[in-house]
């Protein structure tokens, strides 16, 4: 009984909020700890009264910290798990995802974004943590993040988060945002059987051989539960291939270039982009998540007007696809950034663009998504 | 951590230590200082899961940061050394995804009820199946002697030169305040007691509390003129008053003064698992 209500198979009236713990859910994931903030609640609430009919558990913790590890503990326990957060609480879980990380943890961490800093916009949208998403825990190392655009597409790309997250042995994010969160749109959840899920690497080794952080040429460790025999030793601290700590700078180098080395060496199955209008285009829109809704809007606009624009979606923001804007810069005029910050991921593609073609950025600080006007005059600009 | 094998381990057979099963051997000499007291802990704690029959492969041990913190590494079990203060959220993850495992959560004061005080009571409240096993040393040992949550008031620290002028935490009373269903204070110096009270309550369901008053001549003894290792222990015997089912409010710990051990609480209420069981779970027809 409580399988087959695992994945809501059929067409749905669904906001992104829900539709990305149905994601969550169809991938597998048992075990969900959260606290309580705007706009990701209903995440939660939603996990709060599904998890349990499917044979899982929810677990309202007493911070974000708390939550962060709890899911760690949980997928070591045996079970797919995530936590869903927005605005400070992304701020809080940043010490575990290091955590994760180095601990070669899967996991999956949703980030609805709000406006910031601080409390800043709790009902509003922003996009300002992607920054924070790629270099918020201390130290070295590379993250998976993805961005949905659509209801639909979180709940694909929550599924995709926990395959992701068992492939490479990793946490994953999913940065969302306010607007996709909390907008209703049609959602279809295929049925079962076509849904294509990654089951976690265990290892065929036997206890005594097995290593926790022993890998061969794609850097992918295997994984093992507690409770199974292996009597295993994991550690926060700089590590060997035992899992033992090891402090120097020997170990650190070979730790530290493995953790970057497991995404960078592996981004071709990790790198997902839309391209539209892009074999013509001279202005290339670049954009992820809500604004690419907005950022489409513009392009047409500028299409309307004789201004060859096309646009890169950007599916996976994290790991960047350097070579992508690289060989965009060979053959455009310029590229134009659009997104709900400051200018984030815009300071990456004009590092990829390295001065081959122009760089803009629309800037925005959120609260709201951006005017398709103001898109377009930059468009204009760009294109002269 | 970086020291190279002493010529004793070299000469000693690793094997031959009557431990050896149960202690990570490769990671020998630990880092503990000489008349430290966690060692005696850890020995207590191994017997006790001997003596407790359980399943080795089924016990967990999660960890702080921390002197204490590093049991986590050197006991042969599934063992998990997490970030300071998070051993607890990290254990209730692991504890609600595999029933079958005992999971012990094995760190120090500053790291249980300073950084992680936070999910220590709500654990409590919770009455999560956690065994945490609290050693108390008054101080930060191994960042060299902060003042803690723990410290007693004029105890010198690091970070108290002129003396401590916060109250500290009385554990058991927090405990019991939060909601742990078994709380038990021993000093490294009670054995056998401390030994029997592992292996009592590592088999019971529920948030249980054992904290060990522990020696720490390097640096709280040291910095507070209370002698070696040995002088501490003599401490612990003169002044140490087994009083089970004591109020806890009067187990408070000063600089001078009895230290009240032995079991205040051993009750049974609905844990964490229990209720979703009993009165969830039958609401959506789920077994
Ligand atoms: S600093 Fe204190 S607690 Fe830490 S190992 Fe040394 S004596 Fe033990």
């Amino acid at each position: 009984m409580a399988e087959d209500r695992r994945v809501l198979t059929g067409e749905h009236f669904m906001s992104g909020d829900h539709a990305c713990a149905e994601g969550g859910l169809a991938a597998g994931c048992s075990f969900f700890a959260g606290y309580p903030i705007t706009p990701s609640t209903e995440i939660a609430e939603r996990m709060s009264e599904r998890l349990p009919e499917v044979g899982g558990m929810f677990i309202q913790m007493e911070d974000e910290l708390g939550s962060m590890n709890a899911i760690l503990g949980a997928a070591w326990g045996g079970w797919k798990s995530m936590t869903c957060t927005s605005g400070p609480g992304f701020s809080l879980m940043m010490e575990n995802l290091g955590l994760g990380i180095v601990l070669e943890t899967p996991t999956v961490l949703v980030n609805i974004q709000r406006g910031g800093p601080s409390t800043g916009l709790p009902t509003l949208p922003g996009q300002a943590d992607m920054m924070q998403a790629r270099w918020g825990s201390h130290g070295d190392y590379e993250i998976i993040a993805l961005a949905p655009n659509s209801p639909q597409e979180i709940f694909d790309l929550t599924v995709r988060a926990f395959n992701l997250a068992e492939e490479f042995r990793t946490p994953v994010l999913v940065m969302s945002d306010e607007c996709v969160g909390h907008m209703t749109e049609k959602v279809v959840i295929p049925p079962k059987d076509e849904l294509e899920i990654t089951p976690r690497r265990y290892t065929k080794k036997k206890p005594g051989e097995y290593l926790p952080f022993d890998f061969g040429e794609d850097e992918i460790p295997e994984m093992v539960t507690a409770g199974d025999g292996y009597r295993i030793h994991i550690t926060g601290l700089t590590h060997d291939r035992r899992g033992y700590p090891v402090i120097n700078a020997e170990a650190q180098d070979w730790m530290v270039r493995h953790l970057i080395n497991k995404i960078l060496k592996n981004k071709h199955r990790i790198i997902q982009l839309e391209e539209i209008n892009l074999s013509d285009a001279e202005v290339v829109l670049v954009s992820y998540g809500i604004s690419s809704r907005v950022a489409h809007r513009a392009m047409d606009l500028a299409r309307e007007d004789g201004i060859k624009a096309g646009m890169l979606r950007l599916i996976t923001v994290w790991p960047f696809c350097d070579e992508k804007i690289r060989e965009l810069a060979e053959r455009v005029k310029a590229f134009v950034t659009v997104e709900m910050n400051m200018g984030q991921v815009a300071l990456e593609v004009e590092r990829c663009a390295c001065g081959k073609a122009g760089t803009y950025l629309v800037p925005h600080a959120g609260g709201e998504v951006h005017n398709p006007d103001d898109i377009y005059q930059v468009i204009k600009e760009a294109a002269k | 951590m970086n020291r190279s094998a002493s010529s004793t381990t070299d000469v000693v057979d690793k094997q031959s230590h009557p431990m050896s099963d149960l202690l990570r051997m490769d990671r020998m000499p630990h880092i503990w200082c000489s008349g430290c007291g966690l060692g005696t802990t850890l020995t207590c704690f191994i017997m006790a899961v001997r003596e407790s029959g359980i399943d080795e492969k089924k016990i967990a041990v999660v960890s702080g940061i921390g002197c204490s913190g590093r049991v986590a590494g050197y006991i042969n079990l599934d063992s998990f050394h997490t970030t300071h203060g998070r051993a607890i959220p990290f254990a209730t993850g692991l504890a609600l995804a595999n029933p079958e495992l005992r999971v012990v959560v094995y760190s120090g004061d500053g790291d249980l009820v300073a950084i992680g005080g936070n999910h220590f009571i709500h654990a409590a409240r919770r009455n999560m199946d956690i065994l945490v096993i609290c050693v108390n040393n008054f101080n930060y040992g191994m960042t060299g002697g902060q003042a803690g949550p723990t410290t007693p008031v004029s105890a010198r620290a690091t970070t108290a030169p002129y003396g401590n002028y916060e109250y500290p935490f009385n554990i058991p009373y927090l405990s019991i305040a939060s909601g742990a269903t078994y709380v038990a204070r021993w000093t490294a110096l009670h054995m056998r007691r401390l030994k029997n009270s592992i292996a009592e309550a590592l088999p019971k369901k529920g948030f249980r509390v054992i904290e060990i008053i522990c020696p720490c001549p390097t640096a709280f003894a040291r910095r507070n003129r209370l002698g070696t290792g040995l002088d501490l222990m003599k401490y612990y015997h003169d002044n140490s008053i087994i009083k089970h089912g004591a109020d806890p409010r009067e187990a408070d710990i000063g600089m001078t003064g009895k230290i009240i051990v032995g079991k205040f609480l051993d009750i049974e209420r609905p844990t964490f698992r229990d209720f979703l069981v009993e009165n969830v779970w039958p609401k959506i027809g789920r077994k």
